[in-house]
């Protein structure tokens, strides 16, 4: 029974959380109070371990929800039930702009949908900085300087032809050893 | 059937090495997907973005399942997305039943620490190369800078954000094609 219940829960938030994986949270912060799988101080260890851990964070935390409600089972229903609408939907969509992607009213959409794009990508890179390499304090965000200088060179050396040609991976290889050897 | 094991090798290769969150997919994204096996354009990725940000699910998986479906139809959107899900699954039941105190492992969390800001830089870096190829002229630009403003100082969601921005789009090329005729 729990797995019928954790593929409805899942499958729900699939379908209702728009604009990527944190805005699942405050459906997860609602289970809670319905089941017994996971209590809310769970839950902010989840969220936390799900953000420090390889995957998009909306998929980890359902995979950790899961496996706290119903074992390695409940890890996958809950998992496969998060994806399932999405997967749905865009394949429709991905069938639709198949036969219209030469429309002309779907290319003037895309046109104006690009820029707004990049802006929410640059948006979200913001973000993204201001969590890694700012501090939360009370007093405001303490810049973490060890960290920015390390952003910037590497940044620097990603403007280099040779070097942006790179696999991600030898980058991530190496920020881990210098954060190990920095303390960062 | 080679075809599937590819998609699903990349994307489970994405899926694996995505630190912090669905964006942070896209510097590999843009390396395995447009540089290396060249399955979309880089201004592609941009259009199968903005269909996720607008739809119900997460955006790594949205793109994976768009991109799956493009190379090999809905069987194809099936393995991409199984592929990207299934690290998170390993990863995490592994996590959560043997190693629950990982988190006081100090010289792991300073590797993670290092990894966010290479990804700090990697995310910059791919930014500033999709809004090139993404803004075209200057009403594109307009449209950048304003769709900036509301993200960073209103309250909106981003899906109304990039919903105005298509209506735009059409209005704006309608009219053009007007003067033209």
């Amino acid at each position: 029974m729990t797995y019928l219940y954790l593929f409805y829960e899942f499958f729900k938030i699939g379908l209702f959380s728009i604009g990527g994986g944190l805005a699942t949270i405050p459906f997860l912060l609602e289970l809670p109070s319905k089941y017994d799988w996971y209590s809310t101080d769970q839950l902010a260890n989840m969220i936390a371990i799900s953000e420090s851990t390889p995957g998009p964070i909306g998929v980890n935390m359902a995979t950790f929800a899961g496996y706290h409600a119903g074992g390695i089972l409940g890890a996958l229903i809950a998992t496969l039930a998060l994806v399932a609408p999405a997967l749905i939907i865009i394949t429709l969509i991905a069938k639709f702009l198949e036969n219209f992607s030469e429309s002309p009213i779907v290319k003037a959409v895309f046109y104006g949908v690009r820029p707004t794009v990049a802006a929410l990508i640059g948006y979200a890179v913001f973000e993204l900085i201001k969590i890694t390499l700012f501090t939360a304090t009370t007093s405001g965000y303490q810049p973490d300087y060890t960290g920015i200088l390390l952003c910037a060179i590497i940044f620097f050396l990603l403007q280099w032809k040779v070097l942006e040609k790179l696999h991600p991976i030898i980058w991530m290889i190496g920020g881990a050893c210098v954060g190990v050897i920095l303390k960062l | 059937m080679k075809k599937l094991l590819e998609l699903y090798i990349s994307f489970f290769k994405i899926g694996g090495l995505t630190f912090g969150g669905g964006l942070a997919a896209l510097p590999m994204l843009r390396k395995e997907i447009v540089q290396k096996k060249k399955w979309v354009e880089e201004d592609d990725l941009l259009d199968i973005y903005a269909i996720g940000q607008c739809t119900p699910g997460i955006i790594a998986v949205n793109t994976a399942t768009f991109i799956g479906y493009k190379q090999a139809k809905s069987i194809g959107g099936i393995v991409a997305t199984l592929g990207i899900i299934s690290p998170s699954l390993v990863i995490i039941i592994i996590i959560a039943s043997l190693l629950q105190n990982y988190m006081d492992n100090e010289t792991l969390l300073h590797a993670f620490a290092g990894i966010r800001v290479v990804v700090c830089a990697l995310m910059l870096n791919t930014m500033i190369s999709m809004a090139r190829k993404g803004i075209v002229g200057k009403l594109g630009l307009i449209i950048f800078i304003v769709s900036l403003a509301f993200a960073l100082f209103s309250p909106l969601p981003n899906v109304c954000l990039v919903l105005a921005a298509g209506m735009i789009g059409i209005v704006v090329k309608t009219k053009e094609a007007r003067k033209l005729s």
